[in-house]
């Protein structure tokens, strides 16, 4: 594991029994897991390179039992890492050695729907997608779409700020939850927003939301649902160069259009998903766009003409617009069995998940080629066109040895291209512990600090999810010093009224 | 007199605060004062104002994104975008009429720093939706910043969401980031006459949950409909719906839209530059303006589940002689009280409580803002969370002191 996780507390671990005893007590009956053999599947998350058996698994019912865990744990100093289902594609999830695993499987109830407002009330451990369900009848969904919708749990899509294919044109998660309970580590609990739109204060909520868990545990939220559009279409659009497709984005984007989804594959993957799932997809391109519409009958159709005119002046050398829902179906079920298609030509993949400015992408995907024939490993790229978001998969064989670190560090060299052209380490998927060590390469030590300060006002002990997304840890009386005093501060020079 | 410190760039703003800090003073944190008038009356040591630092430096229609210095009228961002074809989809409101200070003069650090919104809150959001990213100075006097250019980003806190809103306590920003979308092609405005609270909230939480997709719904009571110009005319209350989109898009809805509403009452409708110009209206709140008749009121503004909004209004209305005005298909509304010394501040924010959701007061004399909670005031364990995230940023202190809440 090249990534350093906190060292275990040797006292903690000698407390293990006494701990775990205490946890029973707290959450009776089956909530407490303390095996070595029924700990096993708890012991990674989606980012399957890193493994680590918990101390103990505890798994509460109730938001008092939450709240009474995390004091304790507080008051013991005892770390705590969450978890929803554990799909975290950047290791959020991963357990620590002498620290309680909180399972949130058992919050899986909706608690209220109510279609006057467009919100639905949830237990964190609700999957994404059953909120949609839950409302389908009515004509309703919940918007965020997360490729891991199946199984993603939606305290976990808080943590995460997920998004999905749909955010360009529907918002991130922050921008689709109105409320929530909140345990803070010392076992309060606080209610933030709720049916109404407005934070109150501060938009403490914003903050948590994309947390990765570090705040501290969602216990319910108050999720904004939509009327699911009246109807939707997609094109599929192919170009000879990556170039060209790029700009047919940014044409699309600058004449007016926000797409519901707009998708780019790369040869690699298209090659790799067409022969997998037999979508219709051209394998004379270089780029193939997916360009959906979603609205009105009228509009859709309406502004797929406009796309089609656009895609034609930007050179694109195939075109095909679905004309049934299965068609269209079959459009997004290539794109949506990209990482699986990947999976079928090599014997593992590393997926990044960076974003860059999109005017950048065939300056980003041609450095990404040399990469690839300096590490010695082939790439595929899916990407989320319209807002930037790239996900490189990087080809390795974990068998090969020194293959996995070699893609780590082809990896790391991609996120780097990212930043340096203006981007970010990580779109949607979180910096957790994959990331981490990059995040000095966007953000100074003061930037940090400060994110650690605020880290401090949540868990003053350091105790929630330690040794994700910060590359040191500071204890929080070293940052909270000032170093600013009388004497050495120079009268300022500035222009006076 | 207060001293008015008035740095030219991001370093001199640095200076500035550690000079605050040095002495212990309090600094109020302006743009172009536009909303000065707004929080708790307190009383700062000297004036820390941002204006100078105006300008756009990046302007990217085609990644939807736009970087400003922190004082760059909002205005100017607004025309620059607007060349483009696009807009700030969050509609920021201008507080200049209701409070009583010139208009059209807010910046963009402003804006961010109240979290302004207007009528296309319901579908597009608040500020915070589209703050992508900032430099600023913390009031530890130190340089930081948070977010990206990109529109899509998780590295790290989402320190824009906590800076949107926080009124300027928290930091200073010097550079904003934010989201640019394109300006619908065309608009139209439904309006269904006569119809009282309850059953304008009705309609209006009916067509936000439909395929009709407004972009605003407003009711506004025959009161202050007479003064809003583009409506006066039809003598009654009016509940409004906007429209945005493609052509063959408006006219399509517009056929769902009146067949869903057509059975509340009657219909009118208004075409693109009038309808501009009722949400204009209604954004900035007209029909309260500090120089017109409800001009000596105290107002508030509350933040409620649109289907709670009409037993709210309606209880203001009973019980405090409140004029009332809703946007959000009725999960905002404006309230004129009476001018009293507490504001009515207890029996509004009791309302309120019992429907979910909070209160805010806006507009009343400095004497009333400085004895009664502006802010809604949040239970022990939250307030203590509220006071640790303001002191982590700004431990002794330095900026827009006591503001939001005493102390804090």
């Amino acid at each position: 594991m090249p990534v350093a996780m906190p060292q275990s507390d040797g006292a903690v671990l000698a407390r293990r029994a006494e701990i775990v005893a205490a946890l029973e007590r707290i959450v009776p009956g089956e909530g407490v897991i303390a095996s070595e053999h029924a700990m096993r599947p708890y012991e990674s998350d989606g980012l399957t390179a890193y493994r680590q058996l918990p101390m103990v698994v505890v798994l509460p019912g109730t938001t008092e039992q939450v709240a009474a865990v995390l004091a304790y744990c507080h008051r013991e100093g005892v770390r705590i890492v969450p978890r929803g289902a554990g799909t975290s594609l950047s290791g959020g999830a991963l357990p620590l050695g002498d620290g309680v695993l909180l399972g949130m499987a058992k919050f899986n109830r909706i608690r209220a729907i109510d279609f006057a407002n467009r919100v639905a009330v949830v237990e964190p451990g609700v999957t994404n997608l059953a909120v949609s369900n839950a409302v389908a009848h009515a004509g309703f969904y919940y918007a965020p779409d997360p490729s891991s919708q199946i199984a993603c749990t939606i305290g976990g899509n808080v943590a995460e700020n997920s998004g999905g294919v749909h955010c360009l044109k529907y918002g991130v998660t922050t921008n689709n939850v109105l409320g929530c309970e909140l345990v803070l580590m010392t076992g309060e609990i606080v209610r933030l927003g709720g049916s109404h739109l407005d934070a109150a204060g501060y938009d403490i909520l914003g903050v948590v939301t994309g947390s990765e868990g570090l705040l501290g545990v969602v216990t319910e939220v108050t999720v904004r649902i939509l009327k699911k559009p009246e109807s939707a279409r997609a094109a599929l659009i192919g170009f000879t160069a990556s170039e060209d497709g790029g700009e047919c984005v940014a044409r699309i984007i600058a004449s007016g259009i926000i797409p519901g989804g707009m998708e780019m594959m790369d040869r690699p993957a298209i090659h790799a998903v067409e022969e997998f799932v037999h979508a219709g997809y051209p394998l004379d391109v270089e780029a193939l766009l997916i360009v959906e519409l979603d609205g009105p009958r009228p509009e859709v159709d309406h502004l797929l003409n406009r796309v089609q005119e656009i895609a034609q002046q930007c050179g694109a050398v195939f075109y095909r617009a679905s004309t049934s829902e299965q068609e269209r179906m079959l459009f997004w079920e290539g794109r949506k069995a990209a990482f699986p298609a990947v999976g079928r030509i090599s014997p593992d993949y590393y997926c990044m998940d960076g974003t860059i400015p999109r005017a950048k992408l065939p300056f980003v995907l041609h450095r990404m080629n040399e990469l690839s024939a300096q590490y010695g490993l082939r790439v595929a790229n899916v990407f989320h066109a319209g807002d930037g978001n790239l996900h490189p998969l990087i080809l390795y064989d974990a068998n090969k040895p020194g293959e996995l670190d070699r893609a780590e560090a082809f990896g790391s060299d991609i996120l780097r291209l990212c930043v340096e052209v203006g981007g970010v380490l990580t779109g949607e998927h979180g910096v957790g512990v994959e990331k981490r060590d990059l995040m000095p390469v966007m953000f100074s030590e003061a930037d940090l600090n400060q994110q650690q300060r605020l880290k401090c006002a949540f868990d003053d002990k350091g105790l929630l999810n330690p040794g994700k997304v910060f590359p040191t840890l500071h204890r929080c009386a070293e940052l909270g010093r000032m170093h600013v005093h009388a004497g050495r501060v120079a009268f300022p020079d500035l222009p006076r009224f | 007199m207060s001293e008015n410190l008035k740095p030219r760039y991001h370093a001199e703003v640095e200076e500035a605060i550690r000079w605050a800090l040095a002495g212990d003073k309090t600094l109020e944190v302006v743009g172009r004062g536009s909303k000065r008038g707004i929080g708790r009356a307190a009383q700062w040591d000297a004036t820390l104002d941002l204006s100078g630092l105006s300008g756009i430096t990046l302007c990217e229609p085609a990644e939807l994104v736009l970087s400003a210095k922190a004082g760059t009228p909002l205005a100017d961002i607004e025309a620059a975008v607007a060349a483009n074809g696009q807009e700030l989809a969050f509609e920021p409101m201008d507080y200049g009429p209701l409070v009583g200070t010139a208009g059209g003069v807010g910046t963009i650090g402003g804006a961010l720093s109240a979290n302004l919104s207007g009528p296309r809150r319901i579908k597009a959001g608040a500020a915070r939706d589209h703050f992508l990213g900032f430099s600023a100075v913390s009031g530890r006097g130190e340089t930081f910043k948070s977010g990206g250019r990109v529109v899509k980003n998780v590295t790290g806190y989402d320190l824009c969401k906590l800076l949107a809103g926080s009124w300027g306590t928290l930091a200073a920003m010097t550079e904003v980031t934010i989201k640019t979308l394109p300006r619908a092609e065309t608009e139209e405005t439904v309006l269904v006459l006569n119809l009282d609270a309850a059953t304008a909230a009705k309609a209006m939480t009916a067509a936000i949950g439909s395929f009709v997709d407004v972009s605003a719904a407003a009711h506004v009571p025959a009161v202050a409909a007479k003064r809003i110009a583009e409506i006066a005319a039809a003598g009654t209350a009016v509940t409004a719906f906007r429209l945005e989109g493609v052509a063959p898009s408006v006219v399509h809805r517009k056929g769902l839209l009146e067949d869903l509403a057509g059975p509340f009452g009657g219909l009118g409708t208004l075409r693109e530059e009038v309808s501009r110009a009722l949400w204009r209206a209604i954004r900035d709140v007209k029909p309260l303006a500090a120089d017109g008749p409800a001009g000596a009121c105290t107002i508030w503004r509350i933040s409620t589940a649109p289907s709670r909004g009409a037993e709210v209004g309606n209880a203001l209305a009973q019980r405090a002689q409140a004029e009332v005005l809703y946007d959000w298909a009725g999960g905002l509304i404006w309230a004129a009280l009476p001018p009293s010394d507490d504001a009515g501040a207890g029996l509004v924010r009791a309302i309120v409580a019992a429907a979910g959701g909070h209160a805010m007061l806006v507009r009343a004399p400095a004497a009333v803002r400085a004895k009664v909670d502006v802010f809604t005031p949040e239970p022990a364990a939250l307030a203590a969370l509220t006071k640790r995230v303001r002191n982590s940023f700004d431990p002794q202190g330095v900026l827009n002191a006591g503001r939001m809440w005493a102390g804090v």
